[in-house]
């Protein structure tokens, strides 16, 4: 019998935010308990790994890989199969299997969110690809911040141990590989490859050049294949069901699904997968449930430090590799920050690249100093003291910052400045020739001024003004001395009738 | 547990899926506290103490506890699932101890579903 009050309840597939997600490397979210390894086992988990170790040949595993599409959910995008293949042919017995889970984007949470609620997905994933290069250890390089997620990791490590799924002789096949969690310190620029590998060999975490590439000489000068964590938990299923399943969504060039820590004025914050080509519109106001407050869209982040702004005119653009790079920003590893018309664009650019400049290591010059540069010119907009040509001297910075930097970190450094001059020039423009920011959100750039119809001369905004800047006469209209106002907005939030504004 | 073959693997599914299986004998309901690190920020081990506490009060034996990950909604955490015997998994957003009380009370207790604080009902899709 249905009870009565059941029917008023929504299924998981009437709800918008749910029933647009394609859950393949978020399959198990909420499902299992990540501390059971036998709950994994339920939902079919080491079967791919089984399967690979006992019917696939190395060479094979590598060409369903190749097979499916899938690129590097870290960033770049680059195919997985084909990273796979060039480690698998460097020769040398020692090789190693690196899994990148330093995520340091601003608003990201991906890796996070997958190591803490599906660890296993990623062991497996690590062990289908060290059979598939002949690799017998790994590391995962995850950020000392994400305690739980290193808490779960461990548990798992511990039971895949236990069980014969990691160490010796692997499922009874004769296989061995191992693994160990590396902490790494939550430096941004060991997210980088070889940074990375640097910080495991016990030195500071800075880039070298390449080539050499990892997969010719990596960590300890071997060959090293070194994936995200998103990457990894989507080989099991690869190999499981075939390059052709997995191939059957997306787009052309960007197959399977993404996931998208989707965040920032947005009503459900939360961590989505969607199959790759979904449109932005369908993410920010299908799954996201649109802009609290009736606002409207200004802007999508996507990709971070290294990333773009998408403004409004491409809310219809589909979210894969090659669109979101022609739209100036990048895919990234799948932080999606959604902005409202509040938000300042010069102060969004100014915010990444002072991160950026936070986070250079200071080993290029022009990353290193060419940022801090480009944070006194940003910062100087938005303090209304911007001159005519900043605009294009932060863009002639941010091509020789682009061109002469050694790594990611510097390369993609000016992204933020560049996509957001693209789309929102005429807001940077306000700023130095109008002294105004369009947004209200620059404090510098604020006038607190009288309504002289609706001010009854009160003299509220004197008597709270703290430094004497609001004033007159009493019943006669007051006035706001700019020298000497502050821009703290008291003046305002006191008066009774409305009478005093900002612009 | 011991070394596992590829055979294993499948006789451990069955094992799993037959032992969490709600049924008559008990465990008769299965209560989910998504505890990520979303979850927790937004108070979850506060609920999974209300709710241990409360079973420990009930004094019963046939109610499975178990904890999972983000199920992807983090703005609405605390998310709790409540399943019961041959009824379909229920979903409540938004938990706090005084509400896991009242959904163990009502709901896992007495089977009245506490709509008010019901984001959804049935299983996500997955392939």
């Amino acid at each position: 019998m249905e009870e009565p009050m059941i029917g008023s309840i929504p299924t998981m597939q009437e709800i918008p935010f749910f029933a647009h997600q394609k859950l393949r490397v978020l399959r198990n979210r909420g499902i299992i308990d990540p501390g059971k390894i036998e709950e994994y086992i339920a939902r079919d988990g080491y079967l791919g790994l089984a399967k690979a170790l006992t019917e696939m040949t190395p060479a094979e595993i590598i060409k369903e890989v190749t097979a499916s599409g899938l690129r590097g959910r870290g960033g770049a995008g680059f195919p997985t199969g084909l990273k796979w293949q060039f480690c698998s042919q460097s020769k040398g017995d020692v090789k190693y299997v690196l899994c990148n889970a330093d995520e340091g984007d601003p608003g990201a949470f991906m890796d996070r969110s997958v190591l803490e609620a599906d660890p296993h997905a990623v062991l497996e994933g690590m062990v289908i690809a060290a059979r598939a290069i002949g690799a017998h250890y790994g590391y995962i390089y995850c950020r000392a911040e994400y305690p739980l997620a290193i808490h779960q990791l461990n548990i798992a490590i511990a039971q895949a141990r236990e069980c014969g799924l990691l160490g010796k002789d692997i499922l009874g096949t004769g296989f061995d590989f191992d693994l160990e969690i590396y902490q790494g310190a939550g430096a941004f620029v060991c997210g980088e490859e070889t940074a990375l590998m640097t910080s495991i060999e016990g030195k500071r975490g800075m880039p070298r050049p390449r080539p050499p590439f990892p997969a010719v000489a990596g960590l300890w000068g071997k060959p090293s294949v070194l994936n995200n964590v998103e990457t990894f938990a989507s080989v099991a299923q690869i190999v499981l069901k075939g390059a052709a399943w997995y191939a059957s969504v997306g787009t052309e060039k960007s197959k399977g699904t993404k996931v998208f820590a989707l965040t920032g004025d947005v009503n459900n914050v939360g961590l989505v997968e969607v199959p790759m080509g979904t449109t932005l519109r369908t993410i920010v106001y299908e799954i996201g449930g649109g802009i609290p407050g009736g606002k409207k869209f200004k802007a999508a982040q996507l990709g971070g430090p290294s990333g773009g702004c998408i403004p409004a005119e491409h809310l219809d653009a589909s979210v894969d590799y090659e669109k979101v790079a022609e739209l100036g920003a990048i895919m990234g590893s799948g932080g999606l920050i959604v902005m409202n018309e509040d938000k300042c664009i010069v102060d969004i650019a100014r915010f990444f690249i002072d991160f950026c400049q936070d986070e250079s290591c200071g080993k290029c010059t022009p990353c290193r100093e060419g940022t801090k540069r480009m944070l006194q010119i940003l910062t100087g907009i938005t303090e209304g003291k911007g001159r005519e040509g900043d605009i294009e001297l932060l863009q002639e910075m941010a091509v020789i910052i682009k061109n002469s930097s050694l790594c990611g970190l510097g390369q993609t450094a000016p992204n933020p400045i560049l996509s957001t001059i693209r789309y929102f020039r005429d807001e940077y423009e306000a700023h130095i020739r109008e002294g105004r920011c369009p947004a209200g959100v620059c404090t510098a750039l604020k006038r607190y001024t009288v309504d002289a119809e609706k001010c009854t001369g009160c003299g509220v905004c004197a008597k709270v003004c703290p430094t004497k800047a609001a004033k007159g006469e009493k019943k006669q209209p007051h006035e706001i001395d700019q020298a000497t106002c502050i821009k703290c907005g008291v003046c305002m939030e006191k008066c009774k009738f409305e009478a005093i504004f900002v612009n | 547990m011991a070394k596992l073959t590829k055979e294993d693997l499948k006789k451990i599914k069955d094992k799993v899926l037959a032992k969490s299986a709600l049924k008559e004998e008990g465990p008769r309901a299965r209560v989910t506290v998504h505890m990520g690190t979303c979850g927790i920020a937004s108070g979850a081990k506060e609920v999974m103490s209300a709710l241990m506490a409360e079973i420990a009060d009930a004094g019963i034996r046939d109610v499975a506890v178990t904890t999972s990950g983000c199920m992807g909604m983090c703005s609405r955490e605390p998310l709790v699932t409540v399943e019961c015997l041959g009824r379909e998994p229920i979903k409540y957003e938004r938990m706090d101890a005084a509400k896991m009380k009242r959904v163990f009370q009502e709901h896992v207790l007495k089977g009245e579903i506490q709509t008010p604080f019901a984001l959804a009902r049935g299983e996500e899709s997955s392939e």
